[in-house]
């Protein structure tokens, strides 16, 4: 144990999974308390789903080195194809906590899919054009699915893209209904199943950043040319971090989903891709627990600024240019490094005391 | 180290420019504080403290229009209601960015925290949509006074509507049209993206069919991404040779289509709903191209009698003169409704959100109500309400109520 602790990436990979479940048991013990409002109970799911969100970005942007801005998109396509997994297979599981499992599996594997599909193209691009085509993605997921009529009624299940070729049978019920989205969906969203996701993710991502696979995906990042001339597949290793990247967005979005009785795809647009970005970028490009935290603080924010009425969304944006200010500008690293350094002074010691 | 320094000043300096502008904060803030002040005095006098009414809508944004008038509508409802003395009324808006999922339910559970009993939101229908299972569940009473979607009203049994659902609109409008121009051939454009506009075209098709009326174009459609051109659209009827064309979508757009039309040289009969009111005040729309447009609208702001009066120049004090639009009015009338209802089961600051939910849906089942947007309104058991529509031409820039 002392020696896996030596490894830096370890201690921080544990200091991540520590904070998640500290967070986790705290939150769980004041709501048994009764200590929570109903708008902080709000707050416990999505805060969950935008962690995971960014966590999978953060591969996607931090560790891959690709600029995608169509986020959003994939979460859409698992929260669509969740909602309508849970709905379908409502008579055959009657668990609620199995089913939300199958529909953010299903979700998440659609989700990958279409990532893998989208993929093939895209990743022939790089940088700026990457970034545009997945945007143009995201739009494109948004409107489909905008379009999209889906219901189930005694002859089974059925799907168009204009109410004119929907036809349901008397007693049918309409899953996504075009421009209204999905509607009457059936709450299953749970925080303890949002924490169960969080730990995936860091799961899945922790995990593949300190592979073979993971250094062969910095590699890419680094010096495309020199991983390619070392012998690494680039294309393979991009897309299996595109792909991932997709499937746990299709997760988040399948849990996001089934958490209000209705959604609509408009949802899923732009300003959605841009911030998760921002939770990325601000938590530090790369830095997972740094994603966790930033999401976690970037949701409640504008929240917790309700009570400036109109000029909550002003100060949102100033405390975002502040913070992305601070966090680059190197005279404020070198305050912050005497403190850290004096911190990990402490621990230094302390270690080696416990090693005599 | 210098920079820091300058850096940290600069922040100070915009941090002190917003509290500059927290102390000139508008007319409301202060009109809302008075009001609180005025019902913390009649809780001293030993009588029921205020009754907790929340507001939901898009405040800032880009829909923040619709979300501010109908909270401006509100608070003159409240401020001349908490002036009358007896039942007072402590009013909140929170900000929902016109979100359909998170943002709305985070607004809606503010308001709870906040110890809201009646629910008198949301603005828009996707909000509303994901507010409307919260407020079943918890059976706090909701009357939203715009969002107009049939499945809002269905999502629970206190769930109540101020407007008509967007299919009997719709449906209305196909009566019109087949008693005023039976012969005519009629184009329809439409927001494919927007539930308001398509459930108008889905109800508004069905009524036409079975009235036998001539509808040459149905499909020329556009979506939130591309309504900043709709010529394409507009050509569309004008090659089907429709002479009458139905605009079932939001001033803004409608606009673009008016201008568009005019310097083409087509000039059919147009027909708005509700989402056309506000057309005449469009900062930069000549007007003269809205003359002879019909539109349905429950509420008209050149109307003479008192209330409508009264209203208009109250409304035109509080917000710099802006004119009141049916959202404004939708949102008075929920208030008086909610409070004649109020008074008339009893209910106080005192009444927990339930047992209040109970009573208010007892009374909207017998209740007849008239207000700025209608008279005799009545509500059915879904909570969709019921009232004449009325339709208006616009000539010489102002409302005529068509005959």
């Amino acid at each position: 144990m002392k020696t896996m602790l030596k490894n830096k990436n370890t201690r921080t990979n544990l200091l991540t999974y520590l904070v998640v479940i500290v967070a986790f048991v705290v939150m769980q013990v004041l709501n048994s308390q009764g200590v929570l409002g109903s708008s902080m109970k709000g707050y416990l799911v999505p805060i969950c789903v935008y962690i995971s969100l960014a966590v999978s970005l953060n591969l996607l942007v931090g560790v891959c080195g690709e600029l995608s801005l169509g986020h959003a998109g994939f979460m859409g396509i698992g929260a669509f194809s969740g909602i309508v997994i849970a709905a379908l297979l409502k008579d055959t599981i009657p668990n609620d906590a199995l089913r939300l499992v199958c529909a953010m599996f299903g979700g998440g594997i659609l989700a990958g899919f279409v990532g893998f599909i989208i993929g093939v193209p895209v990743l022939r691009l790089r940088g700026d054009y990457l970034a545009i085509v997945t945007l143009a993605f995201g739009e494109i997921m948004k409107n489909i699915v905008g379009n999209t009529y889906a219901g189930i009624d005694d002859t089974g299940f059925h799907m168009a893209v204009s109410t004119s070729k929907m036809k349901l049978e008397a007693g049918g019920k309409y899953i996504i209904n075009g421009p209204l989205g999905a509607t009457g969906v059936e709450k299953l969203a749970t925080f303890t199943m949002g924490f169960v996701l969080v730990l995936f993710t860091l799961f899945v991502v922790l995990n593949l950043i300190n592979s073979k696979e993971g250094r062969a995906i910095k590699a890419v990042r680094d010096n495309r040319i020199a991983a390619e001339s070392v012998g690494i597949n680039v294309t393979a290793f991009r897309m299996k971090a595109f792909v991932v990247s997709a499937f746990l967005a299709g997760m988040a979005g399948a849990l996001f989903g089934l958490n209000y009785s209705s959604i609509t795809a408009t949802k899923f647009n732009f300003n959605t891709s841009i911030n998760i970005l921002v939770f990325v970028v601000l938590g530090g490009m790369g830095n997972i627990l740094g994603s966790v935290i930033s999401a976690t603080l970037l949701y409640v924010l504008p929240e917790a600024l309700r009570s400036l009425e109109d000029y909550r969304m002003i100060l949102y944006a100033v405390v975002l240019i502040v913070v992305m200010l601070c966090t680059w500008s190197p005279k404020v690293k070198e305050v912050l490094s005497v403190v850290t350094d004096k911190v990990s002074g402490i621990f230094k010691r302390k270690e080696a005391g416990t090693n005599e | 180290m210098k920079k820091f320094v300058a850096l940290l000043l600069a922040c100070l300096m915009v941090a002190s420019v917003f509290a500059g502008c927290g102390a000139s904060e508008p007319k409301e803030t202060q009109a809302a504080a008075n009001n609180s002040g005025e019902t913390q005095a009649a809780a001293a006098d030993g009588s029921a403290p205020a009754i907790k009414i929340g507001l939901t809508g898009p405040l800032t944004g880009g829909t923040s229009e619709y979300g501010l008038a109908v909270r401006g509508g509100m608070e003159i409802a409240v401020a001349e209601i908490n002036a009358k003395g007896g039942l007072q009324i402590d009013f909140k808006a929170e900000d929902d960015e016109a979100d359909g999922s998170d943002k709305a339910v985070s607004a809606y559970n503010t308001l709870k925290d906040w110890g809201m009993q009646i629910f008198a939101g949301a603005v828009t229908t996707g909000s509303s949509l994901a507010i409307a299972a919260e407020a079943a569940n918890d059976q706090i009473f909701m009357l939203t006074p715009s969002a107009s979607a049939v499945d809002v009203a269905m999502t629970g049994s206190n769930i109540y509507q101020m407007c008509f659902t967007d299919p009997n609109q719709g449906a209305s409008a196909a009566e019109l049209m087949s008693q005023k121009w039976p012969d005519a051939t009629i184009g329809v454009i439409y927001d494919s993206s927007d539930p308001y506009s398509s459930g108008i075209v889905e109800g508004f098709l069905a009524k036409a069919e079975e009235l036998g009326l001539n509808v040459a174009v149905s499909d020329a459609s556009f979506t939130a991404d591309n309504k900043s051109d709709l010529s394409t659209q507009v050509t569309k009827c004008k090659d089907a040779g429709c002479d009458l064309v139905f605009l079932p979508f939001y001033y803004t757009e409608a606009s673009q289509v008016l201008t568009y039309a005019n310097t083409v040289g087509y000039k059919p009969t147009f027909f708005g709903c509700d989402g056309m009111d506000g057309i005449l005040n469009v900062e930069g729309f000549d007007t003269s191209l809205a003359e002879g447009l019909v539109l349905m609208t429950p509420f008209d702001a050149n109307a003479t009698d008192d209330a409508t009066v009264s209203f208009v120049t109250q409304f035109k004090e509080n917000n710099d003169g802006k004119v009141p639009n049916q959202f404004a009015a939708d949102g008075y009338d929920v208030i008086y409704a909610l409070y004649n209802a109020c008074v008339a089961a009893g209910i106080d600051g005192n009444t927990p959100a339930e047992e209040a939910c109970a009573m208010l849906q007892e009374q909207f089942a017998g209740m007849t109500f008239d207000g700025l947007t209608g008279k005799s309104m009545t509500w059915d058991e879904n909570g969709m309400i019921s009232k004449a529509p009325a339709a208006v031409v616009v000539t010489d820039g102002v409302y005529v109520p068509m005959d």
